[in-house]
């Protein structure tokens, strides 16, 4: 039964993956990286309690505050303050990105059967959803060209990371752990300075206008 | 007697098809009604329309070939036969081996095509405008549909509906991550075919905003009556389908002689959480613009191919 | 000698086609004579040659020795199963285009009748001998004479330039596909002395030079039978062809090459390979997709239905290519599962194409249109001919309970009954397969709603219109032929079944009768009765005892009258015949979700226009990216070796001298 509700889990993480890389608006965007954390969160207290492993409880309460708590609140102050458009239009077409995304979804699932073999953990076959949604997560920071759905894309690969970190070696060691939400902190702040130097000069937060500061 | 009892059970699910259909247009209408404050109509006022409709003289266009008279019968047809097929009061049925899942879907299909053909059939700009966007909306959703369809006959080895709803409930509890990605394709699928929010708004009076209601706007009369029949008998089948796939508990199997008569609650409780369901996700939603329905359909599609890997992936 | 008797009739019937083509020739202008006489000759033995065909397909393998072939080297021929079922595809798709043309060909065209009555007869006898032939030199011999003859056909309007071009082109790839198929069949032959059949089944090739005789097998063939990319003379040929020779085409011609892929991938070649089989399917899915997109954007009729050709022989080679798959991995039961899906798609696509193709003969007889632009409304003048396409469309459309639906249901069958293939990749991979073939089939019935509500449908979008005529007698026996061709392909398919279940256990070593046999003939069952099964007669009563139950009740319940009155239209006061869709508004959401499929030419007209203008010109992009950079290669390098014409008998004259020097240096050594 445990194995089962870790499935869904995973398969519904999945689904959340697919769903931001189809999200046109950024609100709902913010609100399904929330549901995407509290995912995560759910399965690493589930396999806390089966492995009896109490690191991973702190992980999964560090996860929760940085991941669901904080940076959401931070995101959503800044488009707030921002005022920026509420739409992203994708460089790629949504169909497409689809498409592209199943692909992405059939290799992570080949790479990951033989590495699961060797695995110990419960959830050794959810590696190759943890992996998709890595791949799905990075494809978005590609084919988007507003800065917080990129910044959302590389949250959600650090999510699918700890995941898989979960998922095949029950959890990172905790100072692991530690320093990488101290890098994601670290980096969300660099990005929302970002955001800010690019409302003032730009008007907007559509990447590509920092093309044409190219040197000359 | 076993044979009695089928035969039977059959019949009998296609009579409450037939009567409870409307019924069930008239309940998602009235909880659409109380979601939006409003003073909801009686249940029975589908029952009610379509008696009247039934009543009136049909006006039929000048321009209007054979196929055009024949065309709401042939519809008509198709979706009682579908409520037969579809497993909601027994899972022994004698036409069960005649259509499984896929004839089933192609069933579906056969009553589309012929109402597109209908409302090409008078030449109107409205006709063909419906009949267009019908078929695009039908070219991904019937796979998406299909793809649904097969992601649940993967887990039960089978594609006859009777045998899936069988395996189902003689199987202990489990949850299926590949049938969770299913359902919500299956959900999407259903608000599509059925010209529901946020595909296609089943209440309007704007001709260039219709896709369902542009297809019927030639019909009157008893014409009028059998095609809007059909759209709730449509409905009930997609939903007893949902019901069949993803909740299939209650369903009696043969030698349960007292199984029919506890699987008719069963069945309207079922049928009323799922009117409340599209109800409830009707309201909240606002209508598509024409060209973001095929990537909501896509992303449909793309879902029930994803539940497919997901299960070759996990092994459930 | 009792038992040859059945390959005593394959040879009387090629020899009766040949003596009527040959009577043609004779009787040159007499067209009635040709027409009300001939053709329905023709059918009469078309007719012996299915019979015969289903017959032998139960039966033993047959094999003689022709008198007429090369000294030393006669014409092998054998009738095994494989031969027979394509024997009697071919016979019950010419005995209803014989008694079409019996009423198309009554009047003048550019060519005398009776010449197209001899290069009908020429091809078909030589596709029979093609069957049939047992040896290499045989098959090419009749592969030549069945594409000249072809081409002769398709330029029966040789005064249109256009028609002139597209026989061209059709001869040209026609011949590329037969200059690698020399390759294919030398390479198959390289160590018998004899090239025979037999001798090439004793070979064992080694992996390299089996996967090279596979692809120029596939190659060669493709060029014959449309697959991507050298499928760019089918939406030029079969339009351009009279009616009935787009019929015979598109039905059974490209089927040849269908026919010649599985008689060398699974007959001759020994053993198979997993990467060939997926190759193939990868192919088949890609021309199955791009078929379909692009007729549902076609203005012109008969090049939808070309387009939609190229569909369904993509659908075909996809589950040969599945069947090859599951073959290399040992999976025997799955891969006749398959081909026996594959091969009823043969014949159900050969009924359902032949009866479109003959419809729009008929179109184009009375109205003079081919662009659906200029057709509509066609139902109430031509009931006939509507009634039948309308059927076809249906079957096209892979709708139950119509032969198309069979196919499609067994090949879905295939895939969803595999327990799963031992490379897990290629495991995933079916998914994609299953979702692209069930999209093809739902775009196959979007185009067939435009194809059929475009033409017959509506009201007619020219005043000519409304003086068509229907079709005549002979053609609508033709139609009757076909019709129930596909709808007994629908409601019977276990017998046909049985018969593929024959073919299968030749090419692959099982088959799925066992399964079929077990169930009667009402039921399809491919495995058991649990897992799926299909009553195509049950289907049909039921439903239709639904419609007429429904009929009865409302109309004996409810006495109400039925009045006629103008278009409803929404209230709006002025409605006309310009006002419908037309064929380009109809396939405008395919063109929108599928863009990079084509290359499109557009002139928009702006709001400010007095008189507006739209124009919309939609190219296969193969012609882009591929024709023509290999044409413009060839080009260039033939204006290199042209510098060696001089145009000088003296330089001509060193030449000679040159190679005279060097010939004898080279022998002295």
């Amino acid at each position: 039964m445990p194995m089962q509700i870790l499935n869904l889990f995973a398969a519904l993480m999945l689904l959340l993956t697919f769903a931001m890389l189809g999200q046109r608006k950024i609100m709902t965007l913010i609100q399904l990286f929330v549901l995407h954390g509290l995912m995560v969160v759910a399965s690493a207290i589930l396999i806390a309690y089966q492995t009896h492993n109490h690191h991973l409880y702190y992980s999964a309460a560090l996860t929760f505050a940085v991941k669901v708590v904080v940076i959401p609140l931070i995101l959503r102050k800044l488009l707030l303050s921002l005022s920026v458009k509420r739409e992203v239009d994708p460089l790629v077409n949504v169909p497409t990105t689809m498409l592209i995304g199943i692909v992405l979804v059939i290799i992570a699932f080949n790479l990951a059967i033989p590495v699961a073999a060797l695995s110990s953990s419960i959830a050794s076959g959810t590696l190759g959803i943890a992996l998709a949604c890595i791949f799905l997560s990075f494809m978005m920071m590609l084919v988007r060209s507003n800065a917080v759905p990129q910044v959302i894309g590389f949250l959600s690969m650090e999510n699918g990371l700890f995941f898989a970190a979960t998922a095949v070696t029950d959890g990172m060691p905790l100072l692991v752990e530690l320093g990488v939400a101290l890098a994601v902190v670290g980096g969300t702040l660099v990005v929302g300075l970002f955001m800010f130097q690019m409302r003032e000069h730009f008007d907007d937060l559509n990447v590509r206008n920092l093309e044409q500061h190219k040197e000359e | 007697m076993s044979a009695y009892y089928e035969f039977f059970s059959q019949a009998l699910e296609m009579v409450v098809a037939l009567a409870a259909a409307p019924l069930l247009t008239g309940w998602v209408n009235q909880c659409r009604s109380w979601l939006q404050n409003k003073t909801a109509p009686s249940l029975f006022q589908p029952h009610r329309m379509l008696h009247k409709l039934f009543t009136k003289e049909a006006v039929i266009a000048e321009t209007a070939s054979p196929l055009f008279r024949l065309e709401p019968y042939i519809i008509f047809g198709c979706m009682t036969l579908a409520c037969g097929i579809i497993p909601t009061l027994s899972t022994s049925l004698p036409l069960s081996p005649a259509a499984d899942a896929i004839a089933l879907v192609g069933l579906l299909a056969l009553g589309r095509v012929f109402l597109a053909l209908a409302a090409m059939d008078i030449g109107t700009a409205f006709g063909t405008l419906g009949a267009r966007r019908e078929m695009f909306v039908a070219f991904l959703a019937e796979p998406a549909l299909l793809m649904v369809l097969f992601s649940v006959s993967l887990i039960t080895r089978s594609t006859s509906l009777t045998a899936i709803v069988y395996d189902l409930t003689h199987r202990p509890l489990a949850i299926y991550p590949s049938l969770a990605f299913a359902g919500i394709a299956f959900t999407m699928v259903l608000l599509a075919e059925n010209a529901r929010i946020p595909v296609d708004n089943p209440a309007t009076h704007l001709e260039l905003t219709m896709i369902h209601e542009a297809m019927i706007l030639e019909h009157s009369g008893r014409n009028l009556a059998l095609m809007e029949w059909s759209a709730s008998l449509k409905l009930y089948a997609y939903l007893c389908l949902g019901i069949t796939i993803f909740f299939p508990w209650g369903i009696p199997d043969t030698g349960h002689p007292f199984g029919l008569i506890l699987a008719l609650p069963i069945l309207a409780a079922k049928l009323a959480v799922g009117g409340i369901l599209i109800a409830l996700i009707e309201t909240a939603s606002a209508k598509l613009r024409i060209f973001r329905v095929p990537e909501f359909l896509a992303m449909a599609f793309l879902l029930a191919v994803v539940g497919m890997l997901v299960h070759f992936l996990l092994g459930a | 000698m009792a038992d040859l008797r059945l390959m005593d009739c394959i040879f009387g019937v090629a020899v009766g086609w040949l003596a009527i083509g040959i009577c043609g020739l004779l009787l040159i202008r007499h067209t009635r004579f040709v027409a009300r006489v001939l053709f329905p000759l023709s059918a009469l033995v078309g007719c012996v040659l299915g019979f015969a065909g289903i017959v032998s397909t139960f039966g033993q393998i047959q094999t003689s020795l022709l008198p007429i072939g090369l000294p030393n080297l006669p014409f092998h021929v054998r009738i095994d199963n494989l031969s027979s079922y394509f024997l009697f595809v071919q016979g019950i798709v010419t005995t209803g285009v014989s008694l079409f043309s019996a009423g198309y060909f009554s009047r003048e065209e550019d060519t005398p009748a009776g010449l197209i009555c001899l290069e009908y007869h020429l091809c078909i006898a030589s596709i029979v001998l093609l069957l049939i032939a047992d040896d290499a030199y045989a098959f090419l011999f009749a592969w030549e004479i069945m594409s000249l003859t072809a081409t002769a056909l398709v330029v029966a309007h040789h005064k249109d330039p256009e028609v002139r071009y597209a026989g061209y082109l059709y001869f040209l790839i026609a011949h590329i596909g037969a200059f690698c198929l020399l390759f294919c069949f030398g390479l198959l032959g390289i160590n018998t002395d004899d090239y025979a059949f037999a001798s090439i089944r004793l070979q064992r090739p080694d992996l390299m030079v089996g996967s090279f005789i596979f692809f120029l097998a596939l190659f060669g063939f493709g060029a014959k039978a449309g697959f991507l990319p050298l499928h760019i003379w089918l939406p030029e040929a079969h339009p351009a062809a009279p009616s009935p020779i787009s019929a015979l085409m598109s039905a059974f011609i490209l089927k040849t090459g269908i026919y010649g892929i599985l008689r060398v991938s699974l007959d001759l070649l020994p053993i198979q390979v997993w990467w060939w089989g997926g190759i193939a399917l990868a192919i088949g899915l890609a021309t199955a997709l791009f078929g379909v997109v692009l007729s549902a954007v076609q203005t012109d009729m008969k090049r939808l239905l070309a387009y939609s050709s190229i569909e369904n022989i993509g659908l075909i080679l996809a589950g040969i290519g599945l069947s090859i798959l599951f073959k290399a991995y040992g999976m025997y039961a799955l891969a006749a599962l398959s081909l026996t899906a594959a091969l009823f798609h043969v014949a159900s696509h050969a009924a359902f194409k032949s009866l479109l193709f003959v419809g729009t003969g008929s179109v184009l007889h009375s109205t003079g249109e081919r662009n659906l632009g200029r057709l509509g409304g066609l139902m109430r003048f031509m009931p006939w001919t509507a009634w039948a396409a309308l059927i076809g469309s249906l079957a096209a459309s892979g709708l139950p309970p119509l032969g198309g639906f069979v196919s499609e249901w067994l090949l879905l069958q295939s895939f969803l009954l595999t327990p799963g293939l031992p490379n897990s990749f290629l495991n995933m991979l079916i998914p994609i397969a299953t979702a692209t073939i069930v999209l093809v089939g739902a775009l196959a019935a979007y185009v067939m709603v435009k194809f059929f509500g475009v033409i017959y449908l509506g009201q007619p979008r020219e005043q000519k219109l409304n003086d068509a005529h229907d079709a005549g007698v002979w053609e609508r026996i033709g139609f009757s032929w076909l019709v129930i061709a596909c709808v007994g392909l629908g409601l019977f398919p276990v017998h046909v079944v049985q018969a593929l279940d024959r073919v299968t256990h030749l090419l692959l070593g099982d088959g799925i009768g066992n399964a079929v046999a077990a169930s009667g003939w009402l039921q399809l069952v491919p495995d058991t009765s649990e897992r799926a099964s299909y009553m195509p007669v049950v289907f049909l009563v039921v439903l239709l005892a639904c419609c007429i139950v429904a009929y009865l009740l409302v109309r004996h319940v409810y006495h109400v009258k039925t009045r006629r009155s103008g278009p409803w239209a929404c209230g709006f006061p002025i409605m006309n015949a310009r006002m419908q869709d037309t064929a380009e508004g109809f396939g405008q959401p395919i063109r929108h979700v599928f863009g990079p499929f084509f290359r499109m030419e557009r002139t928009l007209p702006s709001a400010f226009d007095k008189k507006p203008v739209y124009k919309i010109k939609i190219e296969d992009p193969l012609w882009a990216w591929f024709y023509r950079p290999i044409a413009a290669i060839t080009e260039f390098v033939s204006s290199i070796v042209g510098l060696i014409q001089q145009r000088r008998i003296a330089v001509y004259l060193l030449y000679t001298f040159l190679t005279l020097m060097f010939l004898l240096l080279v022998i002295n050594q």
